[in-house]
């Protein structure tokens, strides 16, 4: 079996068609196992983006063509360029909104960013934004 | 075993994980539990349409179908991006601030 053989591009194809469903599982696994909104975008964007890029770069292998590679470079790109501004747009959205964070959440800049007098305080507002996750349950 | 034959199953495999994925953000899309939760599901669901979309461009032989996950990939964007302004809009209105203010209030 020689390189670029019909054979060996059919293997080379199932192969990143093959990880890329297995990156996209693990997306939709994270978007339904993460414990908060973060946390899903993370998953979601980067997992989603990199199972999308594995399978187009599976089909380009397949079909071998000029048109075919363009609109996959093309659909690559851009998904590689909106998805960071997509999540980080509707996280910003959901920290505004208080959103509640992880309970294991240590460190969270953008509070202590917006307020600065609060730099101090014990109270954070977005653990009480949920009752059932009290400022005593935080790890120290 | 041919070379066909792996690509055959290797696209079944494919179609079966990407529909377990698209299964698990439905999921997380009906059950929240807040707005920006189902906007992250709804913005997975449709990347996993355009790998969808692509691997069964392959199964059908038909490289057309590539300017519908153009198509699909734009609209994606601008769904998500409505939505975060829907969301931050509604929380301007709930503290209080002018929502016709420019959307870049930080400071809020």
């Amino acid at each position: 079996m020689t390189i670029l053989s019909p054979a060996f591009l059919d293997y080379l194809s199932a192969a990143f068609l093959v990880a890329g469903g297995i990156f996209a599982c693990g997306a939709g696994l994270g978007i339904l196992r993460f414990p908060d909104v973060l946390m899903r975008a993370h998953a979601s964007t980067k997992a989603g983006t990199l199972g999308a890029g594995l399978v187009l770069i599976g089909v380009v292998i397949h079909f071998s063509e000029v048109g075919v590679v363009l609109r996959a470079l093309v659909t690559i790109t851009f998904l590689m360029l909106t998805a960071p501004i997509a999540a980080h747009i509707i996280c910003r959205a959901a920290y505004h909104q208080g959103q509640p964070l992880w309970i294991k959440t240590v460190v969270d800049h953008l509070h202590t960013e917006l307020s600065p007098n609060a730099a101090d305080e014990t109270d954070h507002p977005l653990f009480e934004a949920d009752p059932d996750r009290s400022n005593e349950d935080r790890p120290d | 075993m041919t070379s066909e034959l792996v690509l055959e199953y290797a696209i079944d495999i494919t179609f079966a994980l990407i529909l377990l994925a698209m299964g698990f953000a439905f999921l997380r899309m009906v059950l929240g539990p807040s707005l920006p939760d189902r906007v992250v599901a709804l913005d997975l669901i449709t990347t996993l349409v355009v790998s969808f979309v692509a691997v069964f461009s392959v199964r059908a032989g038909e490289p057309e179908l590539m300017d519908v996950i153009v198509a699909v990939a734009l609209i994606a964007f601008l769904a998500t991006l409505a939505y975060a302004r829907y969301c931050q809009k509604v929380t301007l209105n709930q503290s209080g601030v002018d929502p016709k203010m420019p959307d870049d209030g930080d400071k809020s």
